[in-house]
Protein backbone atom coordinates (compact mmCIF):
# COMPACT_ATOMS: atom_id res chain seq x y z
CA UNK A 1 0.00 0.00 0.00
CA UNK A 2 2.73 2.41 0.97
CA UNK A 3 4.50 1.44 -2.24
CA UNK A 4 1.46 2.38 -4.29
CA UNK A 5 1.14 5.64 -2.46
CA UNK A 6 4.81 6.50 -2.97
CA UNK A 7 4.67 5.62 -6.64
CA UNK A 8 1.61 7.76 -7.20
CA UNK A 9 3.18 10.64 -5.30
CA UNK A 10 6.38 10.45 -7.36
CA UNK A 11 4.49 10.01 -10.63
CA UNK A 12 2.14 12.88 -9.89
CA UNK A 13 4.98 15.23 -8.94
CA UNK A 14 6.96 14.22 -12.02
CA UNK A 15 4.04 14.95 -14.35
CA UNK A 16 3.10 18.12 -12.51
CA UNK A 17 6.69 19.37 -12.53
CA UNK A 18 7.05 18.59 -16.24
CA UNK A 19 3.83 20.42 -17.09
CA UNK A 20 4.84 23.45 -15.05
CA UNK A 21 8.30 23.36 -16.55
CA UNK A 22 7.17 23.49 -20.18
CA UNK A 23 4.61 26.20 -19.54
CA UNK A 24 6.99 28.68 -17.87
CA UNK A 25 8.34 31.60 -19.80
CA UNK A 26 11.00 32.31 -17.19
CA UNK A 27 13.92 29.94 -17.93
CA UNK A 28 15.12 29.78 -14.33
CA UNK A 29 11.76 28.52 -13.07
CA UNK A 30 11.79 25.97 -15.87
CA UNK A 31 15.20 24.72 -14.74
CA UNK A 32 14.11 24.46 -11.12
CA UNK A 33 10.99 22.49 -11.98
CA UNK A 34 13.00 20.23 -14.26
CA UNK A 35 15.27 19.46 -11.30
CA UNK A 36 12.10 18.55 -9.41
CA UNK A 37 11.17 16.17 -12.22
CA UNK A 38 14.59 14.52 -11.99
CA UNK A 39 14.11 13.97 -8.29
CA UNK A 40 10.69 12.43 -8.82
CA UNK A 41 12.00 10.09 -11.51
CA UNK A 42 14.90 9.16 -9.22
CA UNK A 43 12.32 8.24 -6.61
CA UNK A 44 10.64 5.95 -9.12
CA UNK A 45 13.98 4.39 -10.06
CA UNK A 46 14.53 3.67 -6.36
CA UNK A 47 11.18 1.93 -6.18
CA UNK A 48 12.23 -0.23 -9.13
CA UNK A 49 15.34 -1.28 -7.14
CA UNK A 50 17.53 0.63 -9.60
CA UNK A 51 19.45 2.41 -6.86
CA UNK A 52 22.51 3.18 -8.94
CA UNK A 53 20.51 4.76 -11.76
CA UNK A 54 18.60 6.83 -9.22
CA UNK A 55 21.82 8.15 -7.70
CA UNK A 56 23.46 8.85 -11.04
CA UNK A 57 20.30 10.57 -12.27
CA UNK A 58 20.55 13.04 -9.40
CA UNK A 59 24.34 13.42 -9.54
CA UNK A 60 24.61 14.01 -13.28
CA UNK A 61 21.33 15.59 -14.29
CA UNK A 62 20.21 17.22 -11.08
CA UNK A 63 23.58 18.20 -9.74
CA UNK A 64 25.76 18.89 -12.76
CA UNK A 65 23.89 19.49 -16.02
CA UNK A 66 21.07 21.52 -14.54
CA UNK A 67 23.54 23.56 -12.49
CA UNK A 68 25.37 24.38 -15.72
CA UNK A 69 22.05 25.44 -17.28
CA UNK A 70 21.34 27.62 -14.29
CA UNK A 71 24.85 28.98 -14.43
CA UNK A 72 24.50 30.02 -18.07
CA UNK A 73 21.10 31.58 -17.43
CA UNK A 74 22.53 33.52 -14.52
CA UNK A 75 25.57 34.56 -16.52
CA UNK A 76 23.35 35.97 -19.26
CA UNK A 77 21.14 37.35 -16.50
CA UNK A 78 18.02 36.08 -18.23
CA UNK A 79 14.65 35.40 -16.80
CA UNK A 80 13.67 38.29 -14.65
CA UNK A 81 10.13 37.99 -15.93
CA UNK A 82 7.53 37.26 -13.30
CA UNK A 83 7.78 33.59 -12.46
CA UNK A 84 4.06 32.96 -12.99
CA UNK A 85 4.44 34.03 -16.61
CA UNK A 86 3.14 31.46 -19.02
CA UNK A 87 4.43 30.89 -22.50
CA UNK A 88 2.66 32.48 -25.44
CA UNK A 89 0.23 30.69 -27.79
CA UNK A 90 2.93 29.49 -30.19
CA UNK A 91 4.88 27.79 -27.41
CA UNK A 92 1.66 26.30 -26.09
CA UNK A 93 0.75 24.95 -29.51
CA UNK A 94 4.15 23.32 -30.10
CA UNK A 95 4.35 21.94 -26.57
CA UNK A 96 0.77 20.73 -26.66
CA UNK A 97 1.18 18.86 -29.94
CA UNK A 98 4.37 17.17 -28.74
CA UNK A 99 2.61 16.13 -25.54
CA UNK A 100 -0.35 14.72 -27.46
CA UNK A 101 1.95 12.76 -29.77
CA UNK A 102 3.82 11.32 -26.81
CA UNK A 103 0.57 10.49 -25.05
CA UNK A 104 -0.44 8.59 -28.19
CA UNK A 105 2.75 6.51 -28.06
CA UNK A 106 2.17 5.72 -24.39
CA UNK A 107 -1.43 4.81 -25.00
CA UNK A 108 -0.40 2.39 -27.74
CA UNK A 109 2.09 0.85 -25.32
CA UNK A 110 -0.53 0.18 -22.68
CA UNK A 111 -3.65 -0.48 -24.75
CA UNK A 112 -2.05 -2.13 -27.79
CA UNK A 113 -1.37 -5.86 -27.95
CA UNK A 114 1.76 -7.78 -27.03
CA UNK A 115 3.62 -6.63 -30.14
CA UNK A 116 3.52 -3.02 -28.92
CA UNK A 117 5.32 -3.85 -25.69
CA UNK A 118 9.09 -3.65 -25.26
CA UNK A 119 10.89 -6.90 -25.93
CA UNK A 120 13.01 -7.01 -22.79
CA UNK A 121 11.15 -8.07 -19.70
CA UNK A 122 12.76 -8.56 -16.31
CA UNK A 123 11.18 -10.74 -13.69
CA UNK A 124 10.01 -8.85 -10.61
CA UNK A 125 12.66 -8.77 -7.91
CA UNK A 126 15.45 -9.91 -10.26
CA UNK A 127 17.29 -6.64 -9.81
CA UNK A 128 16.96 -6.81 -6.05
CA UNK A 129 18.42 -10.31 -5.93
CA UNK A 130 21.30 -9.31 -8.18
CA UNK A 131 21.98 -6.24 -6.04
CA UNK A 132 22.01 -8.31 -2.85
CA UNK A 133 24.52 -10.62 -4.48
CA UNK A 134 27.00 -8.15 -6.00
CA UNK A 135 26.05 -4.73 -4.63
CA UNK A 136 24.14 -1.99 -6.41
CA UNK A 137 27.18 -0.73 -8.26
CA UNK A 138 28.30 -4.20 -9.31
CA UNK A 139 24.99 -4.87 -11.03
CA UNK A 140 25.73 -2.04 -13.45
CA UNK A 141 29.53 -2.16 -13.44
CA UNK A 142 30.03 -5.84 -14.21
CA UNK A 143 28.14 -6.01 -17.51
CA UNK A 144 29.48 -2.58 -18.44
CA UNK A 145 33.13 -3.44 -17.95
CA UNK A 146 33.04 -7.10 -18.93
CA UNK A 147 30.41 -7.82 -21.55
CA UNK A 148 30.13 -4.38 -23.15
CA UNK A 149 33.60 -3.01 -22.52
CA UNK A 150 34.35 -2.34 -26.20
CA UNK A 151 31.10 -0.46 -26.67
CA UNK A 152 31.80 1.53 -23.52
CA UNK A 153 35.28 2.52 -24.63
CA UNK A 154 34.13 3.44 -28.13
CA UNK A 155 31.36 5.59 -26.65
CA UNK A 156 33.92 7.23 -24.40
CA UNK A 157 36.15 8.09 -27.36
CA UNK A 158 33.14 9.38 -29.27
CA UNK A 159 32.19 11.67 -26.39
CA UNK A 160 35.76 12.91 -26.11
CA UNK A 161 35.83 13.74 -29.82
CA UNK A 162 32.51 15.52 -29.43
CA UNK A 163 33.85 17.60 -26.53
CA UNK A 164 37.03 18.54 -28.37
CA UNK A 165 34.98 19.39 -31.46
CA UNK A 166 32.64 21.59 -29.42
CA UNK A 167 35.52 23.51 -27.94
CA UNK A 168 37.07 23.95 -31.38
CA UNK A 169 33.80 25.23 -32.83
CA UNK A 170 33.10 27.47 -29.87
CA UNK A 171 36.50 29.14 -30.06
CA UNK A 172 35.93 29.97 -33.71
CA UNK A 173 38.60 31.13 -36.11
CA UNK A 174 41.69 32.40 -34.36
CA UNK A 175 44.06 34.50 -36.37
CA UNK B 1 21.01 -10.85 18.53
CA UNK B 2 19.33 -9.96 15.27
CA UNK B 3 18.94 -6.49 13.77
CA UNK B 4 15.58 -4.90 14.48
CA UNK B 5 12.83 -5.43 11.94
CA UNK B 6 9.24 -4.45 11.27
CA UNK B 7 7.52 -1.92 13.51
CA UNK B 8 10.48 -1.69 15.90
CA UNK B 9 12.68 -0.76 12.94
CA UNK B 10 10.32 2.02 11.90
CA UNK B 11 10.16 3.36 15.46
CA UNK B 12 13.93 3.17 15.87
CA UNK B 13 14.42 5.02 12.59
CA UNK B 14 12.03 7.79 13.58
CA UNK B 15 13.80 8.03 16.92
CA UNK B 16 17.19 8.24 15.24
CA UNK B 17 15.99 10.92 12.82
CA UNK B 18 14.63 13.10 15.63
CA UNK B 19 17.60 12.55 17.90
CA UNK B 20 20.12 13.03 15.19
CA UNK B 21 18.61 16.19 13.79
CA UNK B 22 18.60 17.68 17.29
CA UNK B 23 22.19 16.67 17.89
CA UNK B 24 23.28 18.07 14.54
CA UNK B 25 21.61 21.41 15.21
CA UNK B 26 23.21 21.55 18.66
CA UNK B 27 26.55 20.70 17.09
CA UNK B 28 26.07 23.52 14.58
CA UNK B 29 25.38 25.90 17.48
CA UNK B 30 28.50 24.73 19.27
CA UNK B 31 30.51 24.90 16.06
CA UNK B 32 29.69 28.60 15.64
CA UNK B 33 30.88 29.47 19.15
CA UNK B 34 33.81 27.09 18.74
CA UNK B 35 34.88 28.82 15.55
CA UNK B 36 34.63 32.28 17.10
CA UNK B 37 36.56 31.18 20.16
CA UNK B 38 39.32 29.57 18.11
CA UNK B 39 39.47 32.62 15.85
CA UNK B 40 39.82 34.75 18.95
CA UNK B 41 42.58 32.53 20.28
CA UNK B 42 44.46 32.62 16.97
CA UNK B 43 44.24 36.38 16.77
CA UNK B 44 45.22 36.83 20.41
CA UNK B 45 41.90 38.23 21.57
CA UNK B 46 39.12 36.89 23.79
CA UNK B 47 36.36 36.19 21.32
CA UNK B 48 32.76 36.31 22.57
CA UNK B 49 32.92 36.39 26.40
CA UNK B 50 30.01 38.46 27.66
CA UNK B 51 26.94 36.21 27.54
CA UNK B 52 26.97 33.35 30.02
CA UNK B 53 30.06 31.51 31.28
CA UNK B 54 32.97 31.98 28.82
CA UNK B 55 30.50 33.50 26.39
CA UNK B 56 28.90 30.10 25.77
CA UNK B 57 25.38 31.49 25.69
CA UNK B 58 26.34 33.83 22.86
CA UNK B 59 24.87 31.38 20.33
CA UNK B 60 21.50 31.49 22.07
CA UNK B 61 21.60 35.27 22.15
CA UNK B 62 22.42 35.31 18.44
CA UNK B 63 19.61 32.87 17.72
CA UNK B 64 17.08 35.02 19.57
CA UNK B 65 18.39 38.12 17.85
CA UNK B 66 18.02 36.54 14.42
CA UNK B 67 14.50 35.35 15.19
CA UNK B 68 13.40 38.80 16.32
CA UNK B 69 15.02 40.86 13.59
CA UNK B 70 13.06 42.20 10.67
CA UNK B 71 12.87 40.04 7.57
CA UNK B 72 13.60 42.22 4.59
CA UNK B 73 12.40 41.56 1.08
CA UNK B 74 14.36 43.42 -1.59
CA UNK B 75 12.22 45.08 -4.23
CA UNK B 76 14.08 43.42 -7.10
CA UNK B 77 13.97 39.94 -5.58
CA UNK B 78 12.10 37.06 -7.22
CA UNK B 79 9.98 36.20 -4.24
CA UNK B 80 9.42 32.39 -4.41
CA UNK B 81 13.04 31.64 -5.21
CA UNK B 82 14.27 34.18 -2.73
CA UNK B 83 12.36 32.32 -0.03
CA UNK B 84 13.32 28.89 -1.33
CA UNK B 85 17.09 29.50 -1.42
CA UNK B 86 17.80 29.36 2.35
CA UNK B 87 15.82 26.12 2.56
CA UNK B 88 17.86 24.65 -0.28
CA UNK B 89 21.03 25.74 1.50
CA UNK B 90 20.16 24.04 4.77
CA UNK B 91 18.43 20.91 3.46
CA UNK B 92 21.23 19.02 1.65
CA UNK B 93 23.74 19.68 4.44
CA UNK B 94 21.40 18.16 7.02
CA UNK B 95 20.06 15.16 5.11
CA UNK B 96 23.58 14.21 4.07
CA UNK B 97 24.09 13.02 7.61
CA UNK B 98 21.54 10.24 7.14
CA UNK B 99 24.09 7.84 5.65
CA UNK B 100 26.86 8.45 8.17
CA UNK B 101 27.35 5.70 10.78
CA UNK B 102 28.14 7.46 14.05
CA UNK B 103 28.52 4.67 16.63
CA UNK B 104 28.65 0.92 17.00
CA UNK B 105 25.26 -0.88 16.90
CA UNK B 106 23.15 -0.55 20.04
CA UNK B 107 21.54 -3.69 21.49
CA UNK B 108 17.96 -3.19 22.65
CA UNK B 109 15.34 -5.69 23.87
CA UNK B 110 13.77 -5.57 20.39
CA UNK B 111 16.96 -6.29 18.50
CA UNK B 112 20.16 -4.64 17.37
CA UNK B 113 19.79 -1.01 16.30
CA UNK B 114 22.43 0.15 13.85
CA UNK B 115 23.57 3.67 14.63
CA UNK B 116 22.98 5.07 11.18
CA UNK B 117 19.78 6.77 10.11
CA UNK B 118 19.52 5.13 6.69
CA UNK B 119 21.86 2.41 5.55
CA UNK B 120 21.06 2.93 1.87
CA UNK B 121 22.64 0.51 -0.60
CA UNK B 122 24.06 3.35 -2.70
CA UNK B 123 26.11 4.53 0.28
CA UNK B 124 28.35 7.40 -0.61
CA UNK B 125 26.77 7.82 -4.04
CA UNK B 126 23.97 9.29 -1.97
CA UNK B 127 26.51 11.65 -0.45
CA UNK B 128 27.64 12.75 -3.90
CA UNK B 129 24.05 13.08 -5.13
CA UNK B 130 22.84 15.19 -2.22
CA UNK B 131 26.11 17.10 -2.09
CA UNK B 132 25.71 18.02 -5.73
CA UNK B 133 22.36 19.71 -5.14
CA UNK B 134 23.83 21.87 -2.37
CA UNK B 135 24.86 24.35 -5.05
CA UNK B 136 21.23 25.32 -5.75
CA UNK B 137 20.95 27.21 -2.48
CA UNK B 138 23.95 29.35 -3.40
CA UNK B 139 23.03 29.80 -7.05
CA UNK B 140 19.39 30.54 -6.42
CA UNK B 141 20.04 32.84 -3.49
CA UNK B 142 22.43 34.82 -5.65
CA UNK B 143 20.14 35.01 -8.61
CA UNK B 144 16.85 35.62 -6.83
CA UNK B 145 18.14 38.50 -4.71
CA UNK B 146 18.14 40.78 -7.73
CA UNK B 147 21.43 42.37 -6.70
CA UNK B 148 24.68 42.49 -8.64
CA UNK B 149 26.80 41.45 -5.67
CA UNK B 150 24.58 38.51 -4.93
CA UNK B 151 24.52 37.46 -8.56
CA UNK B 152 28.30 37.52 -8.77
CA UNK B 153 28.53 35.52 -5.56
CA UNK B 154 26.02 32.98 -6.84
CA UNK B 155 27.87 32.67 -10.15
CA UNK B 156 31.18 32.15 -8.43
CA UNK B 157 29.64 29.68 -6.02
CA UNK B 158 28.00 27.51 -8.65
CA UNK B 159 31.09 27.46 -10.90
CA UNK B 160 33.33 26.59 -7.99
CA UNK B 161 31.14 23.88 -6.53
CA UNK B 162 30.58 22.20 -9.88
CA UNK B 163 34.32 22.27 -10.58
CA UNK B 164 35.39 20.76 -7.29
CA UNK B 165 32.60 18.18 -7.26
CA UNK B 166 34.46 16.37 -10.02
CA UNK B 167 37.63 16.11 -7.96
CA UNK B 168 35.58 15.20 -4.88
CA UNK B 169 33.89 12.29 -6.61
CA UNK B 170 37.10 11.09 -8.26
CA UNK B 171 39.06 11.21 -5.00
CA UNK B 172 36.71 8.54 -3.66
CA UNK B 173 37.37 6.12 -6.51
CA UNK B 174 40.52 4.64 -4.86
CA UNK B 175 38.34 4.01 -1.82
CA UNK B 176 35.95 1.90 -3.92
CA UNK B 177 38.91 0.09 -5.43
CA UNK B 178 40.00 -0.85 -1.93
CA UNK B 179 36.66 -1.65 -0.29
CA UNK B 180 34.65 -2.92 -3.22
CA UNK B 181 31.58 -1.54 -1.48
CA UNK B 182 29.96 1.87 -1.30
CA UNK B 183 28.03 1.48 1.96
CA UNK B 184 29.42 3.59 4.79
CA UNK B 185 29.08 0.95 7.58
CA UNK B 186 30.96 -1.49 5.39
CA UNK B 187 33.70 1.10 4.80
CA UNK B 188 34.03 1.52 8.57
CA UNK B 189 34.21 -2.25 9.09
CA UNK B 190 36.89 -2.52 6.42
CA UNK B 191 39.12 -0.32 8.58
CA UNK B 192 38.77 -2.57 11.63
CA UNK B 193 40.38 -5.87 12.50
CA UNK B 194 38.26 -9.01 12.33
CA UNK B 195 39.17 -12.63 12.76
CA UNK B 196 35.89 -13.87 11.27
CA UNK B 197 33.89 -12.84 8.22
CA UNK B 198 35.19 -11.26 4.99
CA UNK B 199 38.74 -9.91 5.04
CA UNK B 200 39.39 -6.33 6.14
CA UNK B 201 42.39 -4.01 6.02
CA UNK B 202 42.95 -3.65 9.78
CA UNK B 203 44.03 -0.05 9.45
CA UNK B 204 42.45 3.33 8.89
CA UNK B 205 42.38 4.33 5.25
CA UNK B 206 44.34 7.46 6.04
CA UNK B 207 47.43 5.26 5.64
CA UNK B 208 46.76 3.31 2.43
CA UNK B 209 44.97 6.30 0.84
CA UNK B 210 46.88 9.25 2.23
CA UNK B 211 46.90 11.23 -1.00
CA UNK B 212 43.21 10.44 -1.55
CA UNK B 213 42.48 11.97 1.85
CA UNK B 214 44.32 15.12 0.83
CA UNK B 215 42.34 15.47 -2.40
CA UNK B 216 39.05 14.71 -0.66
CA UNK B 217 39.74 17.23 2.07
CA UNK B 218 40.72 20.01 -0.32
CA UNK B 219 37.71 19.50 -2.55
CA UNK B 220 35.51 19.17 0.53
CA UNK B 221 36.86 22.50 1.70
CA UNK B 222 35.98 24.00 -1.67
CA UNK B 223 32.49 22.48 -1.50
CA UNK B 224 31.79 24.11 1.85
CA UNK B 225 32.75 27.56 0.50
CA UNK B 226 35.09 28.26 3.36
CA UNK B 227 38.42 30.01 3.31
CA UNK B 228 40.61 29.76 1.29
CA UNK B 229 37.78 28.88 -1.11
CA UNK B 230 35.20 31.42 0.06
CA UNK B 231 35.14 33.40 -3.17
CA UNK B 232 31.30 33.27 -3.34
CA UNK B 233 31.15 35.43 -0.24
CA UNK B 234 34.43 37.33 -0.50
CA UNK B 235 33.58 40.25 1.74
CA UNK B 236 36.26 42.53 0.34
CA UNK B 237 34.71 42.41 -3.12
CA UNK B 238 31.11 41.28 -2.81
CA UNK B 239 29.92 42.46 0.63
CA UNK B 240 28.92 38.90 1.57
CA UNK B 241 28.20 37.53 -1.86
CA UNK B 242 25.17 35.37 -2.46
CA UNK B 243 23.50 36.13 0.86
CA UNK B 244 24.05 39.88 0.85
CA UNK B 245 20.33 40.62 0.63
CA UNK B 246 19.26 38.17 3.30
CA UNK B 247 18.48 39.25 6.82
CA UNK B 248 17.42 37.75 10.14
CA UNK B 249 16.53 34.05 10.17
CA UNK B 250 16.95 33.58 6.42
CA UNK B 251 20.56 34.71 6.76
CA UNK B 252 20.85 32.45 9.78
CA UNK B 253 19.67 29.51 7.71
CA UNK B 254 22.50 30.08 5.23
CA UNK B 255 24.93 30.11 8.14
CA UNK B 256 23.43 26.99 9.70
CA UNK B 257 23.68 25.33 6.31
CA UNK B 258 27.32 26.28 5.99
CA UNK B 259 28.26 25.01 9.45
CA UNK B 260 26.23 21.83 8.97
CA UNK B 261 28.13 21.33 5.73
CA UNK B 262 31.45 21.76 7.54
CA UNK B 263 30.44 19.21 10.16
CA UNK B 264 29.21 16.86 7.43
CA UNK B 265 32.45 17.02 5.48
CA UNK B 266 34.40 16.46 8.70
CA UNK B 267 32.20 13.45 9.48
CA UNK B 268 32.68 12.09 5.95
CA UNK B 269 36.45 12.37 6.22
CA UNK B 270 36.17 10.57 9.56
CA UNK B 271 34.12 7.74 8.09
CA UNK B 272 36.08 7.32 4.87
CA UNK B 273 39.62 7.81 6.11
CA UNK B 274 39.81 7.92 9.91
CA UNK B 275 38.03 4.72 10.77
CA UNK B 276 34.60 6.18 11.50
CA UNK B 277 33.63 5.33 15.05
CA UNK B 278 36.52 2.88 15.45
CA UNK B 279 38.60 3.33 18.60
CA UNK B 280 42.29 2.80 17.75
CA UNK B 281 44.34 0.02 19.41
CA UNK B 282 41.28 -1.54 21.01
CA UNK B 283 39.72 -4.64 19.51
CA UNK B 284 36.60 -4.66 21.71
CA UNK B 285 34.73 -2.26 19.46
CA UNK B 286 35.06 -4.34 16.32
CA UNK B 287 31.40 -5.02 15.62
CA UNK B 288 30.16 -5.78 12.18
CA UNK B 289 26.70 -6.53 10.85
CA UNK B 290 26.94 -8.58 7.65
CA UNK B 291 24.37 -8.15 4.92
CA UNK B 292 22.63 -11.42 5.83
CA UNK B 293 22.05 -10.19 9.41
CA UNK B 294 24.87 -12.07 11.15
CA UNK B 295 26.57 -10.02 13.84
CA UNK B 296 30.30 -10.35 14.48
CA UNK B 297 31.53 -9.00 17.82
CA UNK B 298 29.67 -8.23 21.02
CA UNK B 299 27.65 -5.02 20.96
CA UNK B 300 26.90 -3.41 24.32
CA UNK B 301 25.41 -0.03 25.24
CA UNK B 302 28.63 1.33 26.73
CA UNK B 303 30.56 0.45 23.58
CA UNK B 304 27.99 2.47 21.64
CA UNK B 305 28.61 5.43 23.91
CA UNK B 306 32.40 5.07 23.70
CA UNK B 307 32.43 4.79 19.92
CA UNK B 308 30.05 7.73 19.69
CA UNK B 309 32.57 9.69 21.72
CA UNK B 310 35.39 8.59 19.41
CA UNK B 311 33.40 9.65 16.36
CA UNK B 312 32.55 13.01 17.93
CA UNK B 313 36.16 13.60 18.89
CA UNK B 314 37.54 12.86 15.44
CA UNK B 315 34.88 15.01 13.79
CA UNK B 316 35.52 17.92 16.16
CA UNK B 317 39.25 17.72 15.52
CA UNK B 318 38.59 17.96 11.81
CA UNK B 319 36.29 20.94 12.37
CA UNK B 320 39.19 22.49 14.27
CA UNK B 321 41.39 21.89 11.22
CA UNK B 322 38.80 23.71 9.10
CA UNK B 323 38.94 26.73 11.40
CA UNK B 324 42.70 26.52 11.58
CA UNK B 325 43.01 26.57 7.78
CA UNK B 326 40.69 29.56 7.70
CA UNK B 327 43.22 31.69 9.57
CA UNK B 328 46.30 30.18 7.97
CA UNK B 329 45.75 30.36 4.23
CA UNK B 330 44.81 33.54 2.37
CA UNK B 331 41.92 33.53 -0.09
CA UNK B 332 42.60 32.47 -3.67
CA UNK B 333 42.16 34.74 -6.61
CA UNK B 334 39.35 33.48 -8.80
CA UNK B 335 41.52 32.33 -11.70
CA UNK B 336 43.83 30.56 -9.26
CA UNK B 337 40.84 28.72 -7.82
CA UNK B 338 39.69 27.56 -11.25
CA UNK B 339 43.23 26.63 -12.29
CA UNK B 340 43.68 24.57 -9.16
CA UNK B 341 40.38 22.77 -9.72
CA UNK B 342 40.56 22.04 -13.41
CA UNK B 343 44.24 22.17 -14.32
CA UNK B 344 45.72 20.54 -11.26
CA UNK B 345 43.31 18.61 -9.01
CA UNK B 346 41.47 16.84 -11.83
CA UNK B 347 44.62 15.57 -13.52
CA UNK B 348 46.35 14.72 -10.27
CA UNK B 349 43.38 12.72 -9.00
CA UNK B 350 43.10 10.86 -12.29
CA UNK B 351 46.78 9.95 -12.22
CA UNK B 352 46.39 8.92 -8.58
CA UNK B 353 43.48 6.61 -9.45
CA UNK B 354 45.56 5.01 -12.20
CA UNK B 355 48.57 4.50 -9.93
CA UNK B 356 46.46 3.01 -7.14
CA UNK B 357 44.65 0.75 -9.60
CA UNK B 358 47.91 -0.59 -10.99
CA UNK B 359 49.42 -1.03 -7.53
CA UNK B 360 46.35 -2.96 -6.42
CA UNK B 361 46.60 -5.06 -9.57
CA UNK B 362 50.24 -5.72 -8.77
CA UNK B 363 49.56 -6.59 -5.13
CA UNK B 364 46.88 -9.05 -6.14
CA UNK B 365 49.10 -10.54 -8.83
CA UNK B 366 51.78 -11.15 -6.19
CA UNK B 367 49.09 -12.73 -4.05
CA UNK B 368 49.03 -10.66 -0.87
CA UNK B 369 45.60 -11.13 0.74
CA UNK B 370 43.56 -8.14 1.91
CA UNK B 371 44.85 -7.12 5.31
CA UNK B 372 47.66 -5.31 7.08
CA UNK B 373 50.43 -6.06 4.55
CA UNK B 374 48.23 -5.09 1.64
CA UNK B 375 47.57 -1.75 3.32
CA UNK B 376 51.25 -1.34 4.15
CA UNK B 377 52.36 -1.67 0.52
CA UNK B 378 49.74 0.89 -0.47
CA UNK B 379 50.93 3.12 2.36
CA UNK B 380 54.49 3.08 1.05
CA UNK B 381 53.28 3.95 -2.45
CA UNK B 382 51.15 6.76 -1.01
CA UNK B 383 54.02 8.08 1.04
CA UNK B 384 56.15 8.35 -2.10
CA UNK B 385 53.28 9.95 -4.03
CA UNK B 386 52.56 12.37 -1.20
CA UNK B 387 56.22 13.37 -1.01
CA UNK B 388 56.35 14.00 -4.75
CA UNK B 389 53.01 15.83 -4.71
CA UNK B 390 53.79 18.14 -1.84
CA UNK B 391 57.27 18.86 -3.15
CA UNK B 392 55.87 19.69 -6.59
CA UNK B 393 53.12 21.88 -5.11
CA UNK B 394 55.50 23.61 -2.78
CA UNK B 395 57.93 24.52 -5.56
CA UNK B 396 60.64 25.70 -3.27
CA UNK B 397 58.44 27.94 -1.16
CA UNK B 398 58.53 26.28 2.21
CA UNK B 399 61.05 23.49 2.01
CA UNK B 400 63.92 25.44 0.47
CA UNK B 401 62.33 28.86 0.71
CA UNK B 402 64.34 29.98 3.69
CA UNK B 403 67.64 29.33 1.99
CA UNK B 404 66.78 31.05 -1.25
CA UNK B 405 64.90 33.97 0.19
CA UNK B 406 61.18 34.52 -0.19
CA UNK B 407 59.65 34.27 -3.62
CA UNK B 408 57.68 37.12 -5.10
CA UNK B 409 54.28 37.68 -3.51
CA UNK B 410 52.33 36.89 -6.68
CA UNK B 411 52.68 33.14 -6.48
CA UNK B 412 50.12 30.87 -8.06
CA UNK B 413 47.34 28.57 -7.02
CA UNK B 414 49.25 25.48 -6.13
CA UNK B 415 51.57 27.38 -3.88
CA UNK B 416 49.05 28.25 -1.22
CA UNK B 417 47.93 24.67 -1.18
CA UNK B 418 51.27 23.24 -0.14
CA UNK B 419 50.47 22.74 3.53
Amino acid sequence: MIQDFLFQAFAASAILGAVIMVTRRNPVSAVIFLVGVFFATSGMFLMLDAHYIAAINVILYGGAIMVLFLFVLMLLNLGHADWRDLRGPVGGLVGGSISIAFLGVLTRLFVGGADARPVVEIAGGALREAAAEQGVVGVVARPLFQEYVIVLEVTGVLLLVAIVGTILLARGERT
Amino acid sequence: MNPVAGGAFALATVGKVVLFFTVLMLAVMLATIFERKVCGFMQDRSGPNRVGPWGLLQVIADGIKNLLKEETMPEQAVRPFFLLAPVLAILPATILFAVIPFASPLPTPWGLVEMIVADVPIGFLYVLAIGSIGVYGVAMGGWASGSKYSLLGGLRGSAQMVSYEVALALSLVPLILLTGDVRAPEIVSMQQTFTAGPATYATWFVFPLLVGLFFFFVSGLAETNRLPFDLPEAEAELITGYHTEYSAMKFSMFMIGEFAHVITVAALVTVFFLGGWDIPFWQGDNIRVLSDGTVIGEPTWWKTLLTLGAFGLKTSLLVLVFVWIRWTLPRFRYDQLMDLGWKFMLEAVTVYILVIAFVILGIEAVGIPAGGWYAFVLFLVNLALAGALFFAMDRGTLIRGGAKGARSAGGDAAQGQGG
